[in-house]
């Protein structure tokens, strides 16, 4: 185990700079509710890459490539900021 | 410029001179005019600021927050329940260290309903992590709202400059304002750290941190607070240097053989100003302190000034209803606790003195009772009340 840092060595504010926290702490499985991208419909307008408050999406050469459910905690944001007139993602439930 | 302004009217020119990039407000009586006369100042393109009518104070704090996380120079004003509904927002703005600056006019909480002064509000905000400027008069005002700025960015902690609610932000008073220039020279470019929206270098903004790392944020956030002071008063002491008005974080007046002292903050300072002259003019061995900056709490500064007297009157604009003695009494006392250890300090009577609540005037003929119930106690060396209402119909 690493080992902890002091009070004076963490960053100002919390900010963290680097995207390791983010990767090591998969939060998909909080998911009840699940995102289901149609790719003939997006735009990548990146919009939801932009609000996702996670690692979700994946994007590879400007372009959407797939929403990485290890990430995704459902909360649905992606659906509500993606274009009304695209609407290329909807939420289904996570069944067994 | 010598001009003719409110304290609202000021603090709004102050804002227009700083030139911020986002106004997101919300209006609240008395600091309504601050944010309306500043959005009319972005209507007729005198600024280009980017402002952001809100729905509510709650949301008014979010959006400065969202800009300052963006690298965005930031303001706001608020009073009273719109500062009790940013509560929850205050403490994400001074954990994430960002240098918002809110103008305050002070106006006491509901219930029952009041619009007028007391320091209810900002009292009641006094742990959210903000520095807190409390001023005299609108020329104070002004000139703390541009310290202000240069104080939050230089030490990553937002500030609230407060001015007593109808008392000074609807009072016409003489104010001298500086050149555009001079302020934008002053307040510099805000160089922040990080930017929310720079793509290309992404960062976690408040991140979950749980027992293993809450606890050292905190600590790191407190030591910004204690690391503040000797900024405050670099920042100070370079705007009285370039534009000679300087104000102290404490300071004394008529205070040098001074027998008996009130301490206030806000506009009373004026009035206890009046009251000690007159009471010099019988005779009397009176003073008064004034404490401006009431976070980071100055203890070291009151230990030292105020150690010396045998007692001090704490002139307190707030009650909180369920503690030993007022809020700005408990600051004094706990800071002039340890005072006895100090050589030839003692520790001084600390009586409290609670007035002017929901706007009810205080005279400098009620600080003149206050001085001369002080000198009785500073003979006898016994406290009379440990808490006396000033004004209250009993």
């Amino acid at each position: 185990m690493t080992k902890l840092k002091s009070w004076k060595e963490l960053p100002c504010g919390a900010i963290l700079t680097d995207t390791k926290a983010v990767l090591e702490n998969k939060t998909g499985t909080w998911r009840t509710m699940r995102p289901v991208l149609d790719k003939t419909k997006c735009i990548n307008c990146l919009v939801c890459w932009i609000y996702c408050p996670d690692a979700a999406i994946k994007i590879k050469d400007g372009k959407v490539v797939e929403i990485d459910l290890d990430y995704c905690k459902g909360c649905g944001i992606c659906v509500e900021v993606c274009p009304p007139k695209v609407k290329a993602i909807k939420m289904v439930k996570e069944e067994k | 410029m010598i001009v003719a302004k409110t304290g609202n009217e000021a603090m709004a020119y102050a804002m227009k001179q700083i030139n911020p990039d986002v106004v997101a407000a919300y209006p609240i009586t008395p600091s309504t005019e601050i944010v309306q006369i500043f959005s009319s100042y972005v209507a007729d393109g005198l600024v280009d600021t980017e402002y952001v009518a809100v729905e509510s104070e709650h949301s008014a704090m979010s959006a400065c927050i969202g800009a300052a996380a963006a690298g965005a120079r930031a303001m706001t004003a608020t009073a009273s329940q719109g500062l009790a509904l940013m509560h929850e927002m205050l403490f994400i703005a001074s954990g994430l260290r960002l240098p918002i600056v809110m103008c305050v006019a002070s106006r006491s909480l509901s219930s029952p309903l009041n619009i007028h002064c007391d320091h209810s509000d900002s009292v009641a905000s006094r742990d959210s992590g903000w520095i807190q400027i409390f001023c005299e008069n609108s020329q104070e005002g002004y000139d703390s709202v541009i310290q202000a700025v240069k104080i939050a960015e230089s030490c990553y902690l937002p500030v609230i400059v407060a001015i007593d609610g109808f008392i000074l932000s609807h009072c016409m008073d003489r104010i001298e304002v500086l050149d555009d220039d001079q302020v934008q020279k002053f307040v510099g470019k805000l160089k922040p750290n990080y930017s929310l929206l720079d793509v290309d270098n992404p960062i976690t903004v408040s991140p979950a941190c749980l027992p293993d790392s809450y606890f050292e944020h905190k600590r790191a956030q407190a030591q910004g607070m204690i690391e503040a002071l000797p900024v405050i008063e670099k920042v100070i002491a370079d705007f009285a240097q370039k534009f000679g008005r300087n104000y102290p974080v404490l300071e004394g007046y008529r205070t040098d053989d001074a027998e008996a002292v009130v301490l206030a903050m806000g506009s009373t300072v004026g009035t206890a100003r009046i009251a000690v002259d007159n009471l010099r003019r019988e005779g009397k061995q009176v003073g008064m302190v004034k404490l401006r900056v009431f976070r980071p709490l100055v203890h070291q500064r009151i230990k030292d000034f105020l150690g010396k007297f045998k007692v001090v009157g704490v002139l307190d604009r707030v009650e909180s209803v369920n503690s030993y003695v007022s809020p700005l009494t408990n600051e004094i006392r706990s800071a002039l606790y340890p005072a006895g250890q100090i050589q030839n300090c003692h520790k001084p009577l600390v009586p409290s003195y609670v007035y002017g609540l929901g706007g009810r005037e205080i005279t400098p003929e009620d600080i003149m009772n206050v001085l001369d119930e002080l000198l009785t106690m500073a003979k006898t060396g016994k406290m009379k009340d440990e808490v006396t209402y000033v004004g209250v119909r009993e």
